[in-house]
């Protein structure tokens, strides 16, 4: 239960942070790719800010034995640098220009109750579930 | 400088909740991946917190409604057959990539794994590139 109030609480500060940023509108993060064109930089300090905290706050954090409220570590172990990685985001990349959007601020913007985030997000999931058909034939993660 | 203000302030209030995640939970606050595991492959066991992680974002943004709606504003001028597109390629991308801007982005790079960097680096400049190709195909108005 406790590890659900986190996730919770980290949702909302989570989607409060990328709001604040100004990941949630389109035009903007648009504007941080267009390096040749208009370039806005500002969006640079969002990664930058995020990094910073969060590099110095997980070398305090792995010394712990345990995580506070579970037994062990959940983190990626893969170390393999791997065709899918890269296709993988490529691929993401692509459509993150094309949108503005990647998943967190879209997740973020249906509460806007606007069409445009919610037809991204439906067409977000039938992204991934076309990749589960063609991954249970393939296994394209391989 | 007040253009820089907001997104670092922004990026530090998403670097400290991806170290509370990491601190009390023990996981990574990777947005594609727990959208995937809720929705996609849901019967997966001790998917429940993904759930509410969901419910989370959405009570921000609720918040991020009434308090700083202009926060949605700023859409692009494409059509809505370019926001399906996109829409697929950000869906089957992220998977078949483990990740997207938060988990490799921010959660990644900020343990230095080699993996996150690499994904970090193609996703952002195939971004560019993007931007850059389609400008020229007229994708944008």
């Amino acid at each position: 239960m406790k590890n659900n109030v986190v996730a919770l609480i980290v949702g909302i500060l989570f989607a409060i942070g990328l709001g604040v940023s100004g990941m949630t509108k389109p035009e903007k993060v648009f504007g941080f790719l267009d390096i040749f064109g208009k370039w806005d930089a500002s969006l640079i300090f969002v990664m930058l800010g995020a990094i910073l905290v969060h590099l110095i706050a997980y070398r305090f954090i792995i010394r712990l034995k345990s995580p506070l409220f579970s037994k062990l570590w959940h983190l990626p172990t893969k170390k393999e640098i791997t065709w899918s990685l890269i296709l993988g985001s490529f691929i993401f990349g692509v459509g993150w220009a094309l949108a503005g959007y990647c998943p967190g601020p879209a997740l973020t913007s249906l509460a806007s109750f606007q069409m445009r985030p919610l037809l991204f997000f439906v067409s977000l999931i039938f992204g991934m579930l076309t990749f589960r058909l063609i991954d249970r034939k393939l296994n394209l993660k391989r | 400088m007040e253009n820089y203000y907001l997104p670092l302030l922004g990026g530090l209030l998403i670097g400290a909740a991806v170290s509370f995640m990491l601190y009390l939970n023990g996981r990574v606050t990777g947005v594609s991946g727990i959208i995937y595991d809720a929705v996609v492959t849901p019967t997966k066991k001790d998917s429940v917190w993904r759930w509410y992680f969901i419910s989370g974002m959405l009570i921000g943004g609720f918040i991020l409604r009434i308090v700083k709606p202009e926060a949605f504003s700023g859409d692009l001028p494409t059509s809505n057959w370019t926001l399906v597109v996109a829409g697929l390629l950000v869906g089957f991308g992220t998977v078949l990539g483990s990740g997207c801007t938060s988990g490799h982005g921010v959660c990644g790079t900020s343990r230095l794994s080699p993996r996150s960097l690499v994904a970090t680096i193609t996703f952002i400049l195939a971004g560019v590139a993007a931007v850059f190709v389609f400008r020229k195909l007229g994708v944008f108005l």
